[in-house]
């Protein structure tokens, strides 16, 4: 962000707090549901608005910063709403209006027991994930994403099952050592730079290099690694569908996960920069390890019949891409990296909503039971479709342009053989995707004859889940077509790969 | 070898006592012994203190009219006499609670031998 | 004036059993007046120390390096208010607890506990090696006796204490006999300047291990720490509630006084691997504290483990000599002491309404006691070493000052032994939130436990009990928080100088 001037304001730090002060009123009025509600909803729609008044300063180059205090000797906790700050922030707090609309609905639907403790854990998760967002600098990022991993665990194990509990453990597990990996790279990183801010192009080159610097990015990477769901260090995502599906659908689809690309973003553009991580070797291996997840992924998703986990899987994957995007330093892939990051949040949380809605009706939660059922649910599995198409990479929807540019920068990377794997891996999500669709809408309900259809006591969810997934897939047709309609997102991403690649 | 043994006598004869003292109090299974150790552990160190105050053809560290007050190596050292007496009330004072513990120990569990007290602090 | 802040816990020490006595009931204000005037003047006394220069007082008038001084000085300062601070606050929420444990103990234990503020006080505030001794012995003779009140198994637990903490009083004693044959004085500073000329002296080498290892016993450093998981578990809750936050804490703070400011630095790190053997010595102790606590079944037992790994964090700061490690491991001492504090308390507290503290049994602890289990939950983050918590910050810098050493192996220590917390840690929250309550948990804590008139809806404990805990929690948050402004104003000037 080399031309980018800056001006202090205190909008970024107000973004975050509009949720933290909602935690203690949803508490406080737990009693009385739908005030609660309202209280979750107000937040929503404030932080969203707040976020979106940014928008055009930063189109036009101008940079809110607000620096809150020393958080260390020297270290300051500090905000900054960057291009890709606020790229990350619209898309988490748009969507958050949509989850918590469709969380009402679902928590309602299934009748889910301590409500008041889901709402006020997933309004503090979006504070962290705020505050991730307008991280100004990798102290500031770390002391979110720990929050940010406390408070996603009361909704991973909100069931109180067993395996609700294991599933949280696992989760903790990995995502705390994950946050362990990523405070040592930090403190390293501080020792050998000093107190600074993201800059774009990087900070670290010319300051450490060869096998102190591989080391260097390894802990970073493990510590990113764990919350983008890199192979080997996955298992976690799989584990953690014990949660209610809006849980799944915004923080392990959305906000967690993305989060975890995010940093990676920052860590290769903003912190050790193009040049040097071409000094030293790491971001074809990178790019490999993403591919080879990516294929994986896909071809474990047709093992799991459980619906869920089929996401689970293909969430591990589409990360993938991001990250590949990301680490072949070329300026198509770089923007359709991050241009990825909207659009498989936006397709893939509408398959969540789907999978949910579908629960809650029916209490179906496998691939194989799903049959006749989008003759009684037709926009749910309708939506479903829609959001597969672009997930496999189909125009007209936006999964295809992200797709089109990561083909193109691996070709500007020299790296033919990652676009045969692009394209293979699309026919696999297809593979698992499709056949919900095609179930649903074409196959016979089991046990239950043509005749006796009719009487079939299904229909669509509440319409507090169905509007949102009906949004949700018709925006990913609307970016597929305007990619930067309204939010601008592919102008942001090309903007940071630029400033990236540039100063770098 | 010989005059060095008889010339610190004083520091071997503490090094023993305080070797028995530890052994008391590690090895011996009965509590009382182990208190005894402790004693004989603490009355090691003490001696020490005194034996490295002492100098040669020098009497103890009160005021003699005869010897004057000049010369200095004619007395003992008296700081660590001094050090000493506290060091004995602290002694004393320890024993004194040890003993009252161990007499508690005695109340509720009917035997001073290690092994049976922790046996019976298991029920 | 630092004679101010120890005669403040001397003198109502000293009229408690008169108090005891003739109304039993007044020891309690008593203590609670002795330990606010300590805490105020020890702030006082910082306050003073940072704006203008340590202070020296000279007992009797005695001018050092003969006469025995004490000085307060940052360093002194900080652990001043730690420790009083905290004893404070200990002496506040014990009320109940004991009425509750040990009723016919009550007076005895205000007079000794402002007896143990004394030695630990003195400890921290004095400047001669001798005088060090005194004070140290005053503490744990009063440690010792409040231990031994208690529960069936606590006598044998004080007696095991007495021989340990006896013979490491007295192999510091014998240091100290080494150091005076061979300097003359007694002095700590005095000693400072005379010890450089020394360096190749045997007597000053064994001086050195002795009184590690002396001070290492008191301060529970693997392995010397054997006396204390039994001491702490077996005591009663108010006890360990006062004693195991500052008692080891002292002990390193002892260790840090004698090996960095006393013995010359360079003889300490490079001519004599001292402070390397402490620093492995405090990993073993940081990895092995963890690993015990895992096992353990019982709460308090469980958090006596845990409070042997969290004091060698501190020596492990202290070991590695590195200004960032050493703000560490003061952190540390603050943080710990905040955090066991609370652990504590609420262990007690648990005791309290329910007469049991088996980690089974914790099941529905949230429910009926949300005040008490938030707490619980900061502490548990603090432990773990989540921000922005204190203990978080403390572990921040230890790491920190580990890189810049290139000490890999004890980043690794430091960062397996957070996870090791988080594992035992985060089975105690899921016990208390989301465990389901079995039909044995819940008689266990209607029928038993203290009867009072409160509704059954809300098991909470009473205020005098609470506030301390929720106080405790805040200050975890608070100082975690505004950690660069304790580690600028407080932490650099205390300091050794030549770091």
């Amino acid at each position: 962000m080399g031309a980018m001037e800056t001006y202090t304001s205190l909008v970024p730090l107000l973004v975050i707090l509009v949720s933290l002060t909602a935690v203690p009123l949803i508490v406080a009025f737990g009693n009385r549901p739908n005030i609660r509600e309202a209280w979750t909803l107000g937040a929503a729609v404030v932080k969203f608005l707040l976020v979106f008044s940014l928008l055009p300063a930063v189109l036009d180059g101008r940079v809110a910063e607000i620096v809150l205090m020393d958080i260390s000797p020297n270290l300051q906790l500090a905000l900054r709403a960057d291009t890709l700050g606020l790229f990350f922030a619209l898309l988490a707090s748009g969507l958050w209006i949509l989850t918590s609309l469709y969380s009402i609905g679902y928590v309602r639907g299934a009748q889910e027991k301590k409500q008041t403790r889901y709402f006020a854990s997933f309004a503090l998760a979006l504070s962290a994930t705020m505050g991730i967002a307008f991280a100004a600098n990798l102290l500031t990022l770390v002391l979110f994403y720990e929050v940010l991993t406390l408070s996603t665990y009361p909704l991973v194990v909100h069931k109180e099952t067993p395996e609700a509990i294991a599933g949280g453990r696992k989760y903790l597990l990995y995502t705390l050592s994950g946050g362990l990996a990523l405070i040592v790279a930090v403190a390293w990183t501080h020792l050998i730079a000093g107190p600074v801010t993201f800059q774009a192009g990087g900070f670290l080159y010319g300051l450490v290099e060869g096998r102190d610097a591989v080391l260097l990015f390894m802990l970073f990477a493990i510590g990113a690694g764990v919350k983008s769901a890199i192979m080997p260090l996955h298992s976690w995502l799989p584990a953690a569908m014990v949660a209610p599906t809006p849980v799944s659908a915004l923080l392990h689809a959305v906000a967690v996960v993305t989060a975890g690309v995010f940093t990676f973003v920052r860590i290769i553009g903003f912190v050790f920069g193009p040049t040097l991580l071409q000094d030293i070797g790491v971001w074809n291996w990178l790019a490999g390890l993403a591919a080879l997840t990516f294929i994986l992924a896909s071809l474990l998703a047709f093992g799991h019949d459980n619906l869920k986990r089929r996401l689970a899987y293909s969430t591990i994957g589409h990360l993938s891409y991001i990250v590949m995007g990301t680490s072949l330093l070329t300026p198509a892939a770089m923007t359709g990296g991050i241009l990825h990051i909207a659009n498989h949040a936006v397709m893939k949380i509408t398959l969540f909503f789907c999978a949910g809605a579908i629960y809650v009706k029916t209490h179906k939660e496998n691939v194989s039971s799903l049959n006749g059922l989008g003759r009684r649910m037709p926009i749910t599995f309708a939506a479903f479709g829609v959001a597969a198409l672009g997930l496999a990479g189909i125009p007209p929807s936006s999964g295809f342009v992200s797709k089109w540019l990561l083909g193109i920068g691996s070709l500007q990377a020299g790296q033919g053989i990652l676009l045969a794997a692009l394209l293979i891996s699309g026919l696999l999500n297809a593979g698992y995707l499709f056949p919900v669709v095609y179930r649903g809408f074409f196959l016979r309900p089991d046990g239950i004859s043509a005749g006796e259809e009719a009487k079939w006591q299904v229909d669509e969810a509440s319409y507090m889940m169905v509007v949102p997934l009906a949004l949700t897939a018709l925006l990913s047709l609307f970016l597929g077509l305007f990619p930067n309609g309204v939010f601008h997102f592919y102008d942001m991403a090309k903007a940071v790969a630029a400033a990236v690649l540039g100063a770098g | 070898m010989l005059d060095s043994f008889l010339g610190h006598y004083a520091y071997y004869t503490t090094t023993a006592l305080m070797a028995v003292g530890m052994w008391g109090m590690l090895v011996k299974n009965n509590l009382v012994k182990k208190l005894i150790g402790m004693s004989i552990f603490q009355s090691a160190v003490i001696l020490f203190f005194v034996a490295g105050a002492s100098k040669h053809g020098a009497t103890v560290p009160i005021l003699e009219e005869t010897l004057g007050l000049e010369d200095a190596s004619l007395y003992a050292n008296p700081l660590p006499h001094t050090l000493m007496l506290t060091a004995i009330v602290v002694s004393v004072a320890t024993t004194g609670v040890a003993l009252a513990i161990l007499q508690a120990i005695y109340k509720r569990h009917g035997t001073l031998e290690e092994d049976e007290v922790m046996e019976r602090m298991q029920e | 004036m630092p004679i101010l802040i120890v005669l403040a816990v001397l003198l109502p020490a000293l009229i408690s059993p008169a108090f005891g006595f003739t109304r039993p009931g007044y020891t309690y204000p008593l203590a609670i007046l002795g330990a606010a005037g300590a805490a105020a003047l020890s702030l006082a006394g910082l306050w003073r120390v940072l704006s203008s220069g340590s202070i020296s007082y000279h007992l009797g008038g005695w001018p050092p390096p003969e006469g025995i001084e004490l000085v307060l000085d940052p360093l002194a300062g900080f652990m001043a208010v730690v420790v009083s601070s905290i004893g404070l606050i200990a002496i506040i929420y014990s009320r109940r607890s004991l009425l509750a444990e040990i009723p016919g103990k009550f007076s005895a234990f205000y007079g000794t506990s402002l007896l143990l503020l004394t030695g630990l006080l003195g400890i921290v505030l004095t400047g001669d090696l001798f005088n060090l001794y005194v004070f140290l012995e005053i503490a744990s003779l009063s440690a010792y006796a409040l231990i031994a009140i208690g529960s069936k198994q606590a006598p044998f637990s004080a007696f095991r204490y007495v021989i340990m903490g006896t013979l490491g009083g007295t192999f510091y004693l014998l240091g100290v006999g080494f150091l005076y044959f061979s300097t003359g004085t007694l002095n700590m500073a005095d000693m400072a300047n005379l010890l450089p000329a020394l360096v190749g002296s045997h007597a000053v080498l064994a001086a050195a291990v002795f009184m590690v290892v002396g001070l290492g016993l008191k301060m529970a450093l693997f392995p010397m720490h054997m006396w204390l998981p039994d001491a702490y578990t077996y005591a009663a809750s108010s006890v360990t509630g006062l004693i195991a936050p500052i008692m080891t804490k002292v002990g390193a703070y002892a260790m840090i006084r004698i090996l960095l400011t006393v013995f010359p630095l360079s003889y300490v790190l490079n001519d004599v691997p001292i402070l390397t053997a402490v620093a492995w010595l405090s990993a073993a102790g940081i990895i092995w504290g963890s690993v015990m606590a895992i096992a353990q079944k019982d709460l308090r037992r469980m958090l006596a483990y845990s409070s042997v790994s969290q004091v060698a964090y501190v020596g492990l700061g202290l070991a590695l000599a590195n200004p960032l490690a050493l703000i560490g491991g003061l952190l540390q001492i603050a943080s710990h002491a905040m955090t066991k504090a609370t652990l504590f308390f609420i262990a007690g507290a648990i005791r309290f309404r329910t007469g049991t503290v088996g980690i089974s049994t914790l099941a529905g602890t949230a429910r009926r006691m949300p005040w008490t289990s938030a707490a619980l939950v900061v502490a548990a983050l603090s432990m773990v070493g989540i921000p922005p918590t204190s203990g978080f910050f403390a572990k921040w810098y230890l790491v920190l000052g580990s890189i810049q050493t290139d000490n890999w192996a004890f980043v690794a220590v430091i960062v397996i032994s957070s996870l090791l917390n988080a594992v035992y840690f985060f089975r105690i929250l899921e016990q208390a939130y989301l465990a389901p309550e079995t039909k044995g948990a819940q008689a266990v804590s209607s029928t038993s436990g203290t009867q009072h008139s409160d509704s059954p809806r809300s098991q909470e404990i009473p205020p005098s009990m609470l506030w301390p805990i929720l106080f405790l929690a805040a200050l975890i948050l608070i100082v975690g928080i505004f950690n660069a402004l304790v580690v600028t104003e407080v932490l650099r000037p205390a300091l050794p100088v030549g770091l």
